[in-house]
């Protein structure tokens, strides 16, 4: 019914016509899922050490729920922040509901566990090894999850491409919580679901390939800062 | 030095999101709870510009289904709600959640099917009698299942027609619970009988060879009103900006920008306000 040409063409048209309105798609995409990456990352990276280098009571019970809450349906995340920014919801008078704001708090919550879940196992594996060190050195709580941190930051940057990953691929959520506003919360990927709903199938699938395209150029830029900091490292 | 290095990455990183995140601090604009009908149709897209060029007002527009439209307007979480299902409207009113209902427009629904016509629909007005031949000859019928106007709207004809889709739900009566593109992108896919509303039939992308069947009945009338959220009762409403963009859209003005819109040479909504 369709085939492969139409579709490359399509998508080779996009980027010649490239027009404000994509860039501004493309932008928003970026800057919201970036942004819900970064600060799941300032959350899950330092709790997933604790978990992952302290034992504690409960701590199995924790990571059961980390792992669980990999696999939150990001459907039923967009609901619950709905009802929470919603003006009826006890965070109404922020107004987030239906701004960029809300579909990062969205993506934050369906990527915390990911990077928390995905460090705690770095980590503990790392700490197999620094353990017996830790201990006749008398290296203290905070200094050992900043040393175990440090230490595997090439591996982690994995861990922070998973959830980007996660992010960038996300409609469910971000078209509940955001609306799919044209000009204000409109991203690639509810934009392929607008444009798949009126019909338009080889447009959207070409708006498919570049968001594949722009997930390439992200993954290929963080593993060449990796491949020049490890040459940094070694100098 | 390299951790030095990351830590200034880090904060670069931090600060630019911080600076991008202040760009919308304006309060010019209004939400609109709307349908996926005006929305997927192209009609916004002809007649908001013109609006926003007048009065500077922008307007941002939430287009679900009708169902779900009204119920985010009775959670505060729109100005203006802009819809086509006139029961449910009306009890949105009485219950306080918005101030006067406006007649805006009209379209009409159509029931399109596949060329082999399996029923013996095609050319056929009266759209009970056609329902009744589908559900006779067990034709697969593709429903939104959603609540909204269009599924609203249907099963009012099905219960004229007599006939109980619930029973046939999963064999010939098929719900795909979505909206209005997704459920023609897949009734036209099993080949089943799905009725739209002309306006989204006419700008559909993705007919294949899908024909009207049914048209031209009365009862397949789709009138579009408009209401303001109650401000007494969501404070957050902007009663002002929201009411200026409902007199526009009831004036001379914003009447013929809707009747000025057209796909192929032909008009998709009828204005009829007043």
């Amino acid at each position: 019914m369709f085939s492969l040409t139409d579709i490359l063409g399509e998508a080779f048209g996009l980027i010649l016509t490239w027009d404000r309105n994509l860039s501004e798609i493309v932008m928003l995409s970026l800057r919201v899922t970036l942004s819900a990456v970064v600060i799941s990352c300032l959350i899950g990276l330092p709790l997933g050490a604790v978990v992952g280098a302290f034992r504690f009571p409960g701590r199995g019970l924790v990571t059961v729920l980390l792992n669980t809450l990999m696999g939150l349906p990001p459907v039923v995340v967009g609901l619950v922040v709905y009802l929470m920014l919603s003006a009826s919801g006890p965070l109404g008078v922020l107004q987030l509901l239906y701004t960029p704001g809300a579909m990062i708090i969205a993506q934050t919550i369906l990527v915390t566990p990911i990077v928390a879940a995905l460090t705690k196992q770095v980590v503990e594996d790392l700490h197999g090894e620094y353990a017996e060190q830790f201990a006749s050195l008398g290296v203290g709580a905070f200094d050992r999850i900043t040393a175990l941190l440090w230490d595997a930051r090439y591996s982690l940057l994995t861990v922070a491409l998973a959830g980007f990953g996660r992010a960038v691929a996300e409609v469910g959520a971000v078209l509940i919580v955001g609306g799919n506003i044209n000009h204000v919360t409109r991203v690639m990927t509810t934009t392929i679901a607008l444009e798949t709903s009126k019909g338009n199938l080889e447009l959207a699938l070409a708006l498919g390939l570049l968001l594949l395209s722009i997930a390439v150029i992200v993954n290929a830029a963080v593993m060449a800062l990796r491949a020049s900091a490890v040459r940094a490292a070694y100098a | 030095m390299i951790r030095r290095h990351f830590l200034s990455l880090a904060a670069s990183i931090l600060l630019a999101l911080g600076l991008t995140g202040t760009a919308q601090a304006e309060d010019g604009f209004i939400v609109v709870q709307s349908t996926t009908s005006t929305q997927n149709s192209g009609l916004f897209d002809h007649i908001l510009p013109i609006f926003t060029d007048k009065t500077g007002i922008e307007v941002r527009v939430v287009a679900v289904g009708t169902g779900q439209a009204i119920k985010n307007a009775a959670n505060g979480d729109g100005d203006v709600l802009f819809v086509h299902a006139k029961p449910a409207e009306e009890k949105f009113v009485a219950q306080g959640h918005g101030l006067a209902r406006s007649d805006v427009m009209y379209n009409d629904f159509v029931i399109v099917g596949p060329p082999a016509d399996p029923a013996g629909v095609a050319g056929m007005s009266d759209v009970v009698a056609a329902l009744g031949k589908i559900a006779e000859a067990e034709a697969p019928f593709a429903s939104r299942g959603d609540d909204s106007g269009t599924n609203k709207a249907e099963l009012r004809l099905w219960g004229a027609a007599g006939i109980d889709v619930r029973a046939a739900s999963g064999d010939w009566y098929r719900e795909t619970g979505s909206g209005m593109g997704a459920t023609l992108n897949t009734g036209t896919a099993m080949g089943a009988y799905i009725m739209t509303d002309r306006a989204t039939w006419i700008a559909f992308g993705n007919k294949g060879d899908y024909k009207v069947a049914v048209e031209g009945d009365a009862k397949m009338f789709n009138q579009y009103g408009i209401i303001l959220v109650n401000p007494e009762m969501h404070k957050n409403v902007k009663a002002e900006l929201g009411q200026t963009f409902i007199d526009w859209v009831l004036s001379d003005e914003g009447q013929s920008a809707i009747a000025g819109y057209k796909v192929d040479g032909q008009q998709l909504f009828f204005p009829n306000a007043g």
